[in-house]
């Protein structure tokens, strides 16, 4: 068994992971880049409508547009001093990408063609059809394909992390398996930068693909980084009918609107003035409300694009058009779509400084599987794909730099010890009757009826008790594959454990914040309240098992908090 | 109900396959299916033209069609290749009229215009949907029984389907079975029936095209085929007239005849093979012949 | 509804190869994919396939049903069975790739076709401050081939792959087109000379079947003929392939009919002699088949050759139809 040894090691190969793959590269540093599946599988393929460009001429608009909109969007709990970098390298990483290859849409005179995104005042989202997210991670993954980079560039594709490495009090890499062998490797590295992506798959429906499982968030909260912002699970307003698949806002940038049975646009009563294109949390509880007094026809609304004609949507929303005809047989250029809220994104992760640096030295994370903070308490529509791109960057731009200053000693093989008994512990469990994906599905089915868009303290603490129940199983049930290859029914299980840490981490940041703020929505405390809870919750994982809560002020530079209107 | 066409013959069965040609005339003669021979049309293209030049084969095609329905008849075609880009053609200047409208300027010379909606149809497809396979049955003389068929479609009457007419008629993917099936004979259900006999590639990369031919033909005689059948010309060519060829590449034993789908039905309804030229293959369909129930006489 | 599937396995570590049957109960809209991943989860937990997003944009579950390579998660039960119950989904990994284990396929040779088309733009002169100046136009015609997600399902069928490995397949030609057709990009001329190479672009058989099985629309083979009209546009008229179109273009311009017999010579090149003579023992068969039409001896273009009737009012037709081709959009200023 082989040490692989880097000197950057990124996990992850969706958009943040990419981006700074290349800049560690460029940089010259020893870089490799471990994913679980091969990168342009990975999930930033599913952002549809677009990307912020702040600062990207008169259509990006001025870059302190951008960060008041996002603050403001954010309730108020994002760092100010994150969002200020945000929005002032935005434009930067959005005309990168165009120079790498990106096919914005464009306007008649050739310059890169906006729309309108939910939560911003104006448009100033770019945007290639509803491929955005796609057509960057494809772009970005042309950048590894070019030889030098290929020759150079270390690509772990279809390894899975089981552990990060933490010697000395430093992070220094991970035990990986081999997907297609089975075999546990420890691949070192001097910084690691953790960009596994979000967790959605916790709850049932969700958007996110099958492979968001919080991995990235979980290994780095066993090993002793702080994990913050866990309650802030955003509900997107518009996923489809009984399929979870996610219905861009991109539709609504473009003016699609949101009827109820009684064909009324019922965001007149929520938000008269930005209507459809409020922010995600507005819509998605103005949804809600619809349905609990009786407005909508099967547990759905409806999203409307008839009126935006054929030939608009084939251009810009074939994506949609595509998804409802193949999933729900429904043609929206002649009738309504059903749609649903639906758990989309965390905003919470491992907490990171604006350089994408953790309190463990050597571990770096971006993108959703961080918290930087920029999206607080909830998420502007295309500001994802930003976050990646831009502190996926930064992460590596400190890091390279910061192993220079530091020594390392040599790793030792038997790193990899205690992975490997975890994992021969699972294979010669027996079949108890139980399985991994009733026990999955039981977590994801009770998170969302408890710990969804409206929350009680009774449903809350009634989860904590059921993620107890779940994690019991979880420690019986083993896997009917014995085999070594491509073995994914022992990888499920192995996730399934990602899933409960993560999940209880939600359960027990959302009892705590006793408030009201943007996703985060409590029956007993409908109100938001600065003066309690201007802060974000962090857990940490002490060296003794145990688990400790605190606190960290909200960083504010600039927009001193406000009420939300829309 | 008469049945009556205007009847694109294409390039290879006025060429390079005149039998296809005779055994067209003459069993359409025999099933009471009137052709009025479109003498002014020519070449689709054949996909070849449209590598260079699109337009030139969008308006070639066009006044095809114009003719037609100058005479006011449905299209009829006897080749694969023939089928898809008419139907190809047939799609594009339906989904746009301003550029039909610009090609129909330049039909307008010599009288001619095309509106959509124009029927074009592969004699195989008139067979199964216009003529009927129950009434085929019933003028079936000499069924083919005892032989083994592999039906060989050629990728343009199959692919794209949506442009081929998937939706309203979904089962034209299994036509030739259903033909081979309704005159008597065993259908051999092999992999290569719906693929490619590799014509297109003959002058550009012959030992591809030889290997895609050798490869099916080989396929199908392992599981005990007595003949291909065809309604595509072009993959006759591969298939017949280059099968010596395909043996000398692939190294495979290859012996099969390979028969038009007009002399299969021509012979089911006894028609004699020689007046479908059926002595004019490359490879000798004399054991074939031997078969039949009802032996004919080359 | 019941499902009845028939699973082509691989065991990965001895490549033994067999079949497993199931049958399940699921609901009527079932896609492929949720059927598997419930015989997966609640069925057989042996069994492995790629998967994740569900709605057809990350590639992974491009399995063969019935023959065919299809997007697992977009393939409907019931359209497939018209609704039978009894009708039973042949499931078995790609075709022209090694396989893993049961429906996992090892794709290296599909991304090492796509790193030999130089698959990243090659802009030439200073970057704009901002962006790159270009047409909608252009960029909506390149978004339809950055639709591809590379699930692999067009390489997968490829009639060619199956005989010549070496044939870069629909995928990363499709790619090679996004390259070649930016206006960003200033190695058109290059990158079409490298793709008029052999196993490049004239080695597609034009068989339609990536159109057929590409889940995304983006038709393979159609910007393949793309890359051909914009070779030849560009003079890069040297190989067998634009000979071929060459000479055919000018048969039916000249006969309004193809002359078959004059194919072969105008596109190996008239003085290829020992290619010729390969043919020679194949032509004397045809000619002895009565398959060598007599009409056709004199080559097109060449007083005395085949013509059909009526080839002045054909003319006319060719000859307009230049007027018909696309005008370029201009970026306005």
């Amino acid at each position: 068994m082989a040490v692989y040894e880097h000197d950057i090691l990124v996990i992850g190969g969706g958009l943040a992971g990419m981006r700074a793959a290349i800049s560690a590269q460029q940089q010259g540093a020893d870089v490799a880049m471990i994913s679980k599946v091969h990168p342009v599988r990975s999930h930033s393929n599913a952002a549809q409508g677009g990307i912020n460009g702040p600062g990207v001429g008169e259509d990006g608009g001025p870059w302190e547009e951008h960060a008041y909109e996002t603050t403001k969007a954010s309730d108020y709990l994002g760092d100010q001093d994150a969002i200020t970098v945000l929005a002032q390298e935005g434009g930067r990483e959005v005309l990168q990408a165009e120079h790498w290859g990106v096919v914005f849409s464009r306007k008649p005179d050739g310059h890169m063609a906006v729309r309108r995104f939910g939560g911003m005042g104006k448009a100033r989202t770019f945007f290639v059809g509803a491929i955005t997210g796609q057509a960057i991670l494809h772009v970005l993954y042309e950048q590894l394909m070019k030889p030098a980079v290929y020759q150079a560039l270390r690509n772990y594709e279809e390894w899975f992390v089981t552990s990060l490495i933490v010697d000395e009090g430093q992070c220094r890499g991970a035990v990986a398996m081999n997907i297609r062998t089975g075999e546990l490797h420890a691949i070192t590295a001097k910084a690691t930068i953790v960009c596994t992506g979000g967790l959605g798959r916790v709850y049932e429906p969700s958007t996110n693909a099958l492979i968001c499982t919080g991995d990235g968030i979980a290994q780095s909260y066993r090993a002793g980084a702080p994990i913050m912002d866990m309650e802030m699970v955003q509900i997107h307003p518009t996923t489809l009918k009984g399929t979870g698949v996610l219905i861009t806002e991109g539709a609504r940038g473009e003016g699609a609107y949101l009827l109820n049975k009684d064909g009324d646009r019922f965001m007149t009563k929520y938000a008269p003035s930005m209507m459809e294109l409020a922010s995600r949390d507005v819509v998605s509880r103005a949804e809600q409300m619809e349905l609990d007094e009786g407005r909508g026809v099967d547990g759905c609304v409806f999203l409307d694009m008839r009126h935006l004609g054929e030939a608009l949507i084939k251009e810009r929303l074939e994506e949609i058009y595509e998804i409802a005809r193949d999933l729900v047989n429904i043609d929206i250029t002649k009738e309504l779509l059903p749609i649903l809220p639906g758990v989309h994104y965390i905003m919470g992760g491992v907490k990171t400084d604006v350089d994408g640096a953790t309190p463990l030295p050597g571990l770096y994370s971006a993108g959703e599987a961080a918290c930087v903070s920029v999206h607080g308490a909830n998420r502007v529509g295309a500001n994802s794909l930003l976050d990646t791109l831009v502190f996926g960057r930064r992460a590596a731009e400190h890091a390279v730099p910061w192993i220079k200053s530091q020594t390392f000693r040599p790793i030792h093989e038997s790193v990899v010890n205690n992975d490997r008994a975890m994992l021969q512990g699972v294979l010669d469990r027996p079949m108890n009757g139980d399985r991994v994906a009733r026990i999955r599905k039981d977590m994801g089915v009770s998170m969302s009826e408890n710990v969804g868009l409206f929350r009680s303290p009774e449903k809350m603490e009634k989860q904590l008790g059921i993620l107890k129940e779940i994690r019991a199983r979880y420690e019986k049930v083993g896997v009917e594959d014995k085999g070594k290859v491509f073995n994914t029914d022992l990888l499920f299980h192995i996730e399934l454990g990602y899933m409960i840490d993560c999940a209880e981490m939600i359960v027990k940041s959302a009892i705590e914040r006793k408030e009201s703020r943007g996703a985060h929505t409590r029956l007993d405390f409908p109100n938001r309240d600065d003066e309690n809870w201007l802060k974000h919750i962090v857990l940490t994982k002490q060296t003794d098992g145990s688990e400790k809560m605190s606190y960290i002020p909200v960083t504010i530079t600039e927009w001193q908090p406000q009420e939300r209107k829309y | 109900m008469a049945l009556k066409y205007a009847f694109w013959p294409g390039c290879v069965s006025k060429g390079a396959a005149p039998e296809l040609y005779l055994a067209t005339n003459r069993v359409a003669k025999e099933l009471g299916i009137e052709l009025v021979e479109l003498d002014q049309a020519t070449c689709t293209g054949a996909g070849v033209i449209q590598e260079q030049n699109p337009e030139m084969a969008d308006a070639l095609n066009a006044r095809t069609f114009a003719l037609a329905q100058q005479l006011g008849l449905p299209l009829m075609n006897i080749c694969s290749t023939c089928q898809g880009i008419e139907s190809m053609v047939q799609d594009k200047l339906t989904k746009n009229p301003e550029y039909l409208a610009k090609i129909n300027a330049i039909l307008s010379d010599e009288g001619l215009h095309y509106t959509p909606g124009l029927e074009i149809k592969n004699f195989l497809w008139i067979l199964v949907e216009d003529f009927g396979l129950d009434r085929l049955k019933k003028m079936v003389t000499r069924p083919l029984s005892g032989l083994r068929i592999g039906p060989f479609y050629g990728c343009y009457i199959l692919r794209p389907s949506e442009i081929l007419g998937k939706s309203e008629h979904p089962d034209r993917d299994k036509y030739l079975e259903m033909v081979i099936e309704a005159v008597g004979g065993t259908v051999v259900d092999y992999e290569g029936s719906k693929k490619c006999c590799g014509f297109p590639l003959l002058t550009i990369n012959r030992e591809n095209s030889l290997k895609q031919a050798g490869n099916h033909i080989h396929e199908a005689q392992d599981l005990g085929a007595d003949a291909l059948v065809s309604p595509c010309p072009l993959c006759h060519l591969n298939l017949d007239a280059q099968q010596p060829a395909a043996k000398q590449v692939t190294q495979f034993d290859l012996d099969l005849p390979i028969i038009h789908l007009p002399q299969m039905i021509g012979l089911a309804i006894g028609v004699p093979p020689k007046e479908m030229r059926m002595d004019h293959h490359v490879v000798s369909t004399k054991k074939l012949l031997a078969k039949l129930s009802e032996p004919a006489a080359v | 509804m019941k499902v009845k599937l028939k699973v082509k396995r691989t065991d990965g570590e001895t490549g033994a190869t067999s079949y497993s049957k199931y049958e399940i109960e699921a609901a009527d809209n079932v896609t492929l994919l949720d059927a598997l991943i419930q015989v997966r989860e609640y069925e057989d937990g042996t069994l492995s396939l790629r998967c994740s997003c569900r709605s057809a944009i990350c590639g992974s579950c491009s399995m063969r049903v019935n023959g065919r390579a299809r997007l697992a998660c977009r393939a409907k039960v019931i359209a497939i069975t018209r609704g039978d119950e009894n009708v039973e989904l042949v499931v078995e990994p790609m075709g022209n790739m090694p396989v893993i284990k049961d429906l996992v396929n090892d794709m290296e040779s599909f991304w090492s076709k796509m790193r030999q088309v130089d698959p990243y733009l090659q802009p030439v002169g200073p970057v704009p401050e901002r962006e790159y100046r270009v047409t909608n136009e252009a960029m909506i015609d390149l978004t339809h081939t950055m639709n591809c997600i590379m699930c692999g399902a067009c390489v997968s069928d490829c009639t060619v792959l199956e005989v010549d490995k070496n044939f870069i397949a629909p995928a990363a030609l499709a790619k090679a087109y996004r390259f070649a057709a930016d206006p960003r990009d200033g190695q058109e001329h290059d990158r079409l000379e490298k793709l008029s190479e052999y196993s490049g672009i004239w080695d597609c058989t034009r068989c339609n079947m990536c159109v057929e099985v590409c889940p995304k629309g983006v038709a393979p083979m159609n910007r393949i003929l793309q890359l051909r009209e914009m070779a030849i546009e560009a003079g890069i008229k040297n190989n067998a392939g634009s000979r071929h179109t060459n000479i055919f273009t000018k048969s039916i311009e000249d006969g309004g009919r193809l002359n078959e017999v004059w194919m072969l010579p105008g596109s190996v090149g008239m003085f290829n002699v020992p290619r010729l003579m390969k043919e020679m023992p194949g032509a004397l068969k045809m000619l002895r088949a009565g398959k060598l039409p007599v009409a056709q001896m004199v080559p097109p273009g060449v007083p005395g050759s085949h013509k059909m009737k009526g080839m002045d009012r054909v003319r006319n037709v060719i000859r307009k139809s230049a007027s018909l081709k696309p005008k370029i959009a201009k970026v306005e200023d």
